[in-house]
């Protein structure tokens, strides 16, 4: 439920769902942001679901705070709405021309290379959110043991398809980009292709993605 | 069948095609993009009898040179831009905010912004481009929208279609205004900063950074001490959210901005202010100036019939 809801700005409602980042607050988000979503509101022109708040633009010539406002607060979210639980197979090559920070990863985490691979590989993680760059997707939860900061100084460019951690999540880098993650490997998918207006993003909130190993003569072979 | 073409001679710094932008896409990471100085984008297409909607050249700092081939056609540079219109026999100094018929062969070259940094190129049609989400926008970032995603570039041919039969010449005495302030509503994260950092947000002066483009613009001033957590949870951003990350350094959110954040929100920009502020070329002194949500919904109101006025007018 949503806790709280403030301005941000004079274009937009802030709603506050908790602070903590779990499952369940986080399907309370998706499920607001799809509610909203189907209703049309006038004048409300995005919204960007997150851990755990959602945040509703809208344009101010059209309408203002006070009327999103009281929409918001009115609106009745069924707690049945199905969220998507798509399950997805991601192939990662690990191989060292990919894991850019596998060495750092090891002295923080102090871990081996392998155990730091069978932490993360074959494990079922949940899509709180895309975003930051298109189709970005924030997956959690990693094992408390691979929970790493990010890079002091981030990356100008970190390569498209690098998946990588940072504390108790993992992304994967949709196109070239600055970032400050810690990369562990790379995926040969697309994860995100602008020429499908409909469907540009590989995984969306709510699926369930599980990362496979491939070789580095896998990962070259991919897409032929 | 004719046709009608420009070709790129000199491209300028970054020179986009940009529309109103591209709304509900937030969540799967796509920012609006669209012109940046929203007002002057309307004008440039009012003034060569465009729907107010159709996209322009948006060029930033050096703009470009272009020569033209195709049935006459009209043309409209706003802004604060220095430009000439090559004719045949004759060269003419171009002034903002008044639209020039330009024929077969004729060349317009964008030399520079004056004190500012965007510019509206407008032509009486419509440009044959690629739309995505409905809008031809360039997002170089993501590489969406037309031109593949991409600035233009020397070299390259841009077609047009669709020229407008109304071939009126029009004019409008329009001034852009500088401001000394901008104003600001307070940030959801306002409280994780000292009293002293509070105090420098609202009171110090901040100089525009040379790092600043159409995603963010940077500041650079005093450090703004924050005394809570330099991190928050990622959640989505909007333009004109003023975030401080570790060093203390002021980042806005611009038109390109990536759709999610972790540093802490001190201020949001007021939409009134908001092509103003783009219009801050590096260098340029930005101080803050705190106003509550009401004053600033009030503020866009009238901005926005002032624009709707100057429009009506031309």
């Amino acid at each position: 439920m949503i806790k709280n809801i403030s301005n941000l700005g004079d274009a937009a409602l802030y709603c506050d769902f908790g602070n903590e980042v779990n499952k369940s607050i986080n399907s309370q988000v998706i499920k607001y942001f799809k509610t909203i979503k189907e209703k049309k509101f006038e004048g409300i022109n995005n919204l960007t679901p997150s851990y755990n708040k959602l945040i509703i633009s809208y344009d101010l010539k059209k309408t203002n705070f006070k009327e999103v406002k009281s929409f918001v607060e009115n609106i009745n979210v069924e707690d049945s709405i199905d969220i998507n639980s798509k399950k997805l197979e991601i192939p990662v090559c690990c191989h060292e021309n990919f894991s850019m920070d596998i060495k750092r990863l090891e002295e923080i985490l102090k871990l081996s290379r392998e155990k730091i691979l069978e932490n993360f590989l074959n494990k079922e993680y949940f899509c709180y959110m895309t975003g930051f760059i298109a189709g970005m997707p924030f997956l959690g939860d990693l094992d408390e043991n691979m929970r790493a900061q990010r890079l002091e100084t981030p990356r100008v460019k970190v390569p498209k398809g690098s998946v990588a951690l940072t504390e108790q999540f993992a992304n994967i880098y949709t196109f070239e980009s600055p970032g400050g993650w810690n990369i562990l490997g790379n995926t040969p998918l697309d994860v995100f292709d602008s020429s499908k207006e409909d469907k540009p993003n590989l995984i969306n909130p709510g699926d369930t993605v599980v990362f496979k190993e491939i070789t580095l003569d896998q990962y070259k072979n991919y897409n032929e | 069948m004719s046709s009608n073409y420009l070709d790129i001679i000199r491209p300028g710094i970054n020179t986009t095609f940009q529309d109103k932008g591209r709304d509900h896409l937030y969540h799967i990471g796509i920012p609006f993009s669209g012109a940046m100085d929203n007002r002057n984008h309307l004008i440039a297409n009012k003034l060569v009898n465009n729907n107010l909607d159709s996209a322009v050249i948006e060029f930033a700092y050096q703009g470009p040179h272009i020569k033209y081939s195709g049935e006459k056609i009209n043309c409209a540079i706003t802004g604060d831009v220095i430009f000439s219109i090559k004719k045949k026999d004759t060269e003419i100094e171009g002034k903002c905010y008044e639209s020039y018929q330009i024929e077969n062969g004729d060349e317009i070259n964008i030399i520079s912004t004056n004190k500012s940094v965007y510019g509206y190129l407008a032509l009486g049609g419509e440009f044959d481009v690629k739309f995505q989400w409905n809008s031809c926008s360039i997002n170089t970032k993501a590489n969406i929208g037309s031109n593949n995603g991409k600035k233009l570039d020397v070299g390259q041919r841009i077609n047009l279609k669709n020229i407008n039969s109304n071939k009126d010449i029009k004019k409008t005495n329009y001034i852009n205004t500088k401001i000394e302030n901008i104003r600001v509503i307070k940030g959801t994260n306002f409280d994780y900063f000292s009293e002293e950092g509070k105090k420098i947000f609202y009171e110090k002066e901040f100089t525009v950074s040379k790092l600043s483009d159409r995603m963010g613009m940077r500041l650079e001033g005093p450090k703004i001490e924050n005394i809570v957590n330099t991190n928050i949870k990622s959640e989505g951003l909007i333009k004109g959210v003023i975030q401080v990350p570790a060093d203390g350094n002021p980042i806005i959110m611009l038109s390109d901005h990536g759709t999610i954040g972790g540093y802490p929100k001190i201020g949001v920009v007021a939409s009134v202010d908001y092509d103003r502020l783009v219009q801050m070329a590096p260098g340029s002194k930005i101080k803050f100036k705190e106003i509550n949500l009401s004053d600033a919904e009030t503020l866009f109101k009238l901005y926005e019939m002032e624009t709707q006025n100057l429009l009506s007018q031309i």
